[in-house]
């Protein structure tokens, strides 16, 4: 009698369940059908949504019909997810896949080499000055907010030890990580214009508004990482009577300078795509300028603002091979990030 | 005690006066240096931060009161920003009502439903959208995506026309709010994401064991032991993502060609612009007064996203302390 019971709920408890190949074989079905429509000629952008409503709807309904209504709201469920992060890749890849279509089509030695000063009509410009631009306001501002990052960051774990400044400090890193990047060029701009020139533009302005959204991510990364180097090795450090500073300087930078290292390169890689505060405060020229201190300087990203504001056919082909080169720097600044960090990784001395 | 002391100072007495005094002087010395440095660094930050709303003042005020025309179309400060704050939240709502679904949907993957050995790749996949700069996205939204937008505008027109937000006419170009709003929800995504991952991972393992032993599904499991946990989380999440919205500038000020008016129409050609894109378009022509009111409508532009960053992050730190009780 028992037996029979337990026999038959175990027979009712994977009753109606859906065959695993089920999800896959409905997301073929309906991404076929989108297919399908596309080339009869719908847009991208309806025969993606007809895909998905197709998806959505025939994998809870098959559950429905073959179980209950609570397995049929965690099929819909599992089905509104994965299309989710289907439809969220959607724009990268296209998007990556469309900039390095256009911009190969521009790419040219002439290009990375020229810069636009006295281009007119059908002559060959290039991004040469732009490219220089962001190089030197880069650099500048990595020189200014680097040790002011780390410095922070080392008086965060070391000094402050939670006391009140540092938790003030603490909060307003968290503030200044969304401060919007128009306000920081105005800041730099008003700064600027205040204490030397109305009429100011210069390359020294765009390093200080950029060093001012780069400061926030090197203090969170460099502290995080100094909070992770274990406190035998400083306790062992004292021990020998070596003193605080020198502590720091050989003992707990060494230990956590590969981290630190791979958050400044990300922090760099953030910041050297930043348009708005160089627009206001580096302004924009069509000749090299190498010169931080004096004139306008152009920049990569301003570039593309500009050359795409042309609304030419020949600005946006200089927009996206602009949009080309400066991906791939991005791109090259993440994986060394990752590649460093993977390197210098765990001398936790584990 | 003084057996092991009495040594050393008669024995060694002369070379260790000489000696101490001069290298702790020297710790000393450095130490203050390394100390005194890592504190000014530190008040830097502070500086800097009350900085940026000093000189935005001195040099935003007189913009609250310059001639008239200055404030084409409008005539005065206030009524010339209103309509520019208008419709700066109104892009952030719209990018946030399109973003904040995927976003958790995306966490919830990465963090339940993705096999186990995928989630860290797909998560990288997802920062990803973070590393392209926003310039970038500004080209593929004013080039590629507003294009693509056409004839779901024309379908939203036809469809849902008779709500105030598709009245219509669609634009031709694509390039509207709603558009806009797409980018946006695209460029906030990654934040967002980031954030409701990392707390729906928090989650109790025990708690999450409890429901799926009890014969909840796992959507029911989610809703009855991820959610309830991780409700702060999102909020704050969700704060961040707006703050990061209102005070995006390229992808905007590409897409749109945008004048300070107020309207709920999001796909016609007529849209209202932001403050940020306002500034970035109208850069060109600053002449020191046009400039003043400029950085004023930038100073609004702090005051506001400095507002929601806080409030989110007080949400954030409510949670954290109730957590740690």
């Amino acid at each position: 009698m028992s037996t029979t019971t337990v026999t038959t709920d175990a027979g009712t408890l994977r009753a109606g369940t859906l065959p695993s190949w089920a999800p896959l074989a409905v997301a073929g079905l309906s991404v076929a059908l989108g297919a399908l429509a596309w080339i009869l000629g719908l847009s991208v952008v309806l025969a993606v949504l007809l895909a998905i409503v197709v998806f959505v709807v025939a994998l809870p309904g098959w559950s429905l019909a073959e179980k209950n209504r609570r397995a049929a709201t965690d099929r819909l469920v599992t089905a509104l997810i994965w299309t989710a992060f289907s439809v969220a890749v959607v724009p990268l890849v296209w998007l990556i896949a469309l900039v390095v279509k256009e911009g190969f089509a521009t790419l040219s030695p002439e290009f990375l080499t020229y810069s636009m000063r006295g281009v007119v009509g059908d002559e060959q410009g290039g991004l040469y000055h732009a490219a220089i631009g962001t190089l030197l306001v880069t650099v500048m501002a990595a020189l200014i907010s680097v040790p002011i990052g780390i410095f922070t960051a080392i008086y965060l774990v070391e000094y402050g030890k939670k006391n009140r400044l540092a938790k003030v400090i603490t909060f307003l890193v968290d503030v200044m990580t969304g401060i919007p990047s128009i306000v920081a060029g105005l800041f730099a701009l008003a700064l600027f214009v205040l204490l030397i020139d109305p009429a100011i533009r210069w390359g020294f302005g765009g390093a200080v508004a950029l060093s001012l959204l780069m400061v926030p991510t090197v203090v969170r990364s460099s502290e995080e990482m100094l909070r992770l180097v274990p406190d035998d090795l400083r306790e062992a450090s004292y021990a020998l009577g070596v003193p605080k500073w020198r502590t720091i300087a050989k003992v707990v930078l060494p230990t956590a300078l590969g981290g630190i290292v791979t958050g400044v390169v990300l922090a760099i890689s953030r910041v050297i795509g930043e348009t708005a505060p160089l627009l206001v405060v580096a302004g924009f020229t069509d000749s090299v300028n190498t010169n931080l201190f004096e004139d306008r300087m152009m920049t990569l990203p301003v570039y593309i603002f500009t050359q795409y504001a042309n609304a030419t056919e020949k600005g946006y082909a200089y927009a996206w091979g602009g949009a080309l080169v400066l991906i791939i720097i991005v791109m090259v600044l993440n994986l060394a990030a990752r590649l460093i960090g993977k390197i210098f990784a765990p001398k936790t001395g584990r | 005690m003084s057996t092991i002391t009495e040594p050393e100072t008669n024995d060694s007495g002369s070379p260790l006066d000489t000696e101490v005094p001069e290298k702790a002087r020297k710790h000393a010395l450095g130490d203050r240096i390394f100390s005194g440095l890592s504190f000014t660094a530190g008040i830097t930050i502070m500086v800097a931060l009350a900085g940026v709303f000093v000189f935005l003042f001195i040099e935003g005020y007189p913009g609250l009161s310059v001639d008239e025309r200055f404030y084409r179309p409008k005539t005065d400060f206030w009524s010339y920003v209103g309509p520019l704050v208008f419709g700066t939240t109104y892009a952030a709502i719209i990018a946030l009502v399109l973003a904040v679904p995927f976003a958790i949907g995306i966490a919830l993957f990465i963090s339940h439903y993705a096999p186990r050995r995928l989630a860290g790749p797909l998560g990288y996949v997802i920062d990803l959208l973070a590393a392209i700069p926003s310039v970038v996205f500004g080209l593929w939204g004013g080039r590629a995506l507003a294009d693509q937008m056409k004839p779901f505008l024309i379908w939203l027109e036809d469809t849902l026309g008779f709500l105030p937000f598709f009245g219509g006419p669609a634009s031709v170009t694509g390039r509207t709010l709603l558009t806009a709003g797409v980018v946006l929800a695209i460029m906030i995504l990654p934040i967002i994401t980031a954030i409701s991952r990392e707390i729906f991972l928090q989650t109790p393992r025990l708690h999450e064991e409890a429901a799926l032993a009890l014969g909840a599904t796992r959507w029911e499991m989610i809703r009855m032991a991820v959610f309830p946990y991780a409700r702060s989380g999102m909020v704050s999440a969700t704060m961040l993502g707006l703050g990061r919205a209102l005070g995006e500038t390229m992808a905007v000020a590409m897409v749109l060609s945008a004048s300070p008016i107020v309207t709920l129409n999001i796909i016609s050609s007529e849209n209202p612009a932001t403050i940020a894109s306002n500034i970035a378009s109208n850069y060109k022509e600053a002449s020191p007064d046009r400039q003043a009111v400029l950085i004023a409508t930038g100073l609004i532009l702090f005051a506001f996203t400095f507002a929601v960053n806080f409030l989110a992050r007080y949400v954030a730190g409510r949670s954290e302390r109730r957590m740690a009780r």
